[in-house]
């Protein structure tokens, strides 16, 4: 792996204030990089000390009375409930570590694609408690590319299965591709598998080719 | 309190079911806690509630500390991160799993790591109070105001780039005053 997050996106993501979908790519990225994970616990053992040192507040004189009277209430099985039944393939087991595979629910053959170009299919996520953000998983053939583009805010890209190559690098299974609004790319599938990359932006993409500028009418991306 | 002092509080939780020791923990994280949930913005009542609940999963999942893993206070803080994103945004953090087969392990770790996870939650706190003022109010305002590195750009009007570099900056003197005191 060579590309990996940024150390802002750790931080934030150990903090508590990344939003939902960057959390959802952070968290894809850690499952695959032991380097960023310490990273991680290293940010969360500053969370520690600064909570350990923060002025205390006085909580209700009963809180802790009532926190003992619950000690003993029985708890639900919690680990049981989200271990589902096995829904996903070997294929999607392999090649989806969680926490997307739970987000994806269903194995990559049984998304629901759409197509929004020659070798390029999409599945859009509802991740929740993330306004003004898009978070999409991609699909796209050896050779085939998403059309040329900018973006009004910034777009990271982790590579799941494949690879992909963009002006500026090449990235296969775990690196993260971070393009800022003013980056013009065009990322183009590396021949051979099927390169498969969960992408979110934080602003509208703005579609630059000339066939990029053409789709840009009828395609709300 | 000492971090081994809250260390050995908490595994005699997990190991023991200890509920003077669990007492003991609440007096000493209850109070900072709720420092914590009324800054990054949930209301007098709502803190008392996460406290509440963060607490008792504290005593619910005390057996699965480990102490060469992270410190109390970093185990305690992860714990009311979650409890508030959950409570706040009324959906779960995304996580990694660690019973995944998906998962790539660690490297094992390395045997002269310099110091335990408890011996360094002290040498970082320390170190925290020999930053300057505008350092340590940009540390609390990313981890205790619920601000990501481009909230604090846009909201103190300062380009991210500025915001990243002063925090870099601090965590540089962080990480100074941690070697030195490995030493
Ligand atoms: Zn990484």
């Amino acid at each position: 792996m060579q590309h990996h997050l940024n150390d802002e996106y750790l931080m934030d993501y150990a903090a508590g204030s990344a939003s939902q979908p960057l959390s959802l790519l952070v968290a894809t990225h850690l499952a695959l990089c032991p380097e960023c994970r310490a990273k991680v616990a290293a940010y969360e053992a500053l969370g520690g000390a600064l909570l350990d040192s923060a002025a205390p507040s006085a909580v209700a004189p009963d809180l802790l009375q009532s926190v003992l009277d619950r000690l003993d209430e029985p708890t639900a099985p919690e680990s049981r409930i989200r271990r589902q039944p096995q829904v996903f393939d070997e294929t999607t087991r392999r090649l989806i570590p969680e926490p997307l595979r739970s987000h994806l629910g269903a194995s990559l053959d049984a998304l629901a694609w759409s197509s929004i170009g020659r070798g390029v299919h999409q599945v859009e996520l509802d991740i929740g408690g993330a306004e003004g953000f898009k978070t999409r998983f991609y699909r796209i053939r050896g050779g085939c590319g998403v059309p040329q583009h900018t973006h009004d805010g910034s777009e990271l890209t982790l590579v799941l299965g494949g690879s992909f190559s963009d002006g500026i690098g090449r990235f296969g299974r775990g690196d993260v591709s971070i393009a800022d609004g003013d980056v013009v790319h065009q990322p183009i599938a590396d021949p051979g598998d099927d390169c498969y990359c969960l992408a979110i932006t934080d602003g509208p993409l703005k579609l630059t080719g000339p066939v990029g500028r053409f789709l840009n009418i009828f395609m709300r991306y | 309190m000492s971090a081994q002092v809250c260390e050995e509080l908490l595994v005699a939780v997990g190991r023991n079911r200890d509920r003077d020791a669990f007492a003991a923990l609440f007096a000493h994280f209850a109070p900072r806690l709720k420092t914590y949930l009324v800054r990054i913005g949930a209301g007098g009542e709502m803190a008392d509630e996460v406290v509440q609940e963060a607490m008792l999963v504290v005593w619910r999942r005390a057996e699965t500390f480990d102490p060469s893993q992270a410190s109390a206070s970093t185990w305690i803080f992860t714990i009311a991160r979650n409890k508030r994103i959950d409570a706040l945004r009324r959906v779960r953090r995304p996580q990694i799993d660690p019973e995944d087969p998906a998962l790539v392990p660690d490297a094992p770790k390395a045997a002269d790591e310099a110091m335990a996870d408890s011996q360094r939650a002290d040498a970082v706190k320390r170190v925290l109070t020999t930053l300057p003022e505008e350092q340590a109010s940009l540390l609390r305002q990313a981890y205790f105001e619920d601000k990501s590195h481009s909230t604090i750009a846009a909201e103190s009007d300062l380009p991210l780039g500025t915001v990243k570099s002063r925090i870099r900056l601090a965590l540089d003197k962080l990480r100074q005053g941690l070697q030195k005191e490995s030493i």
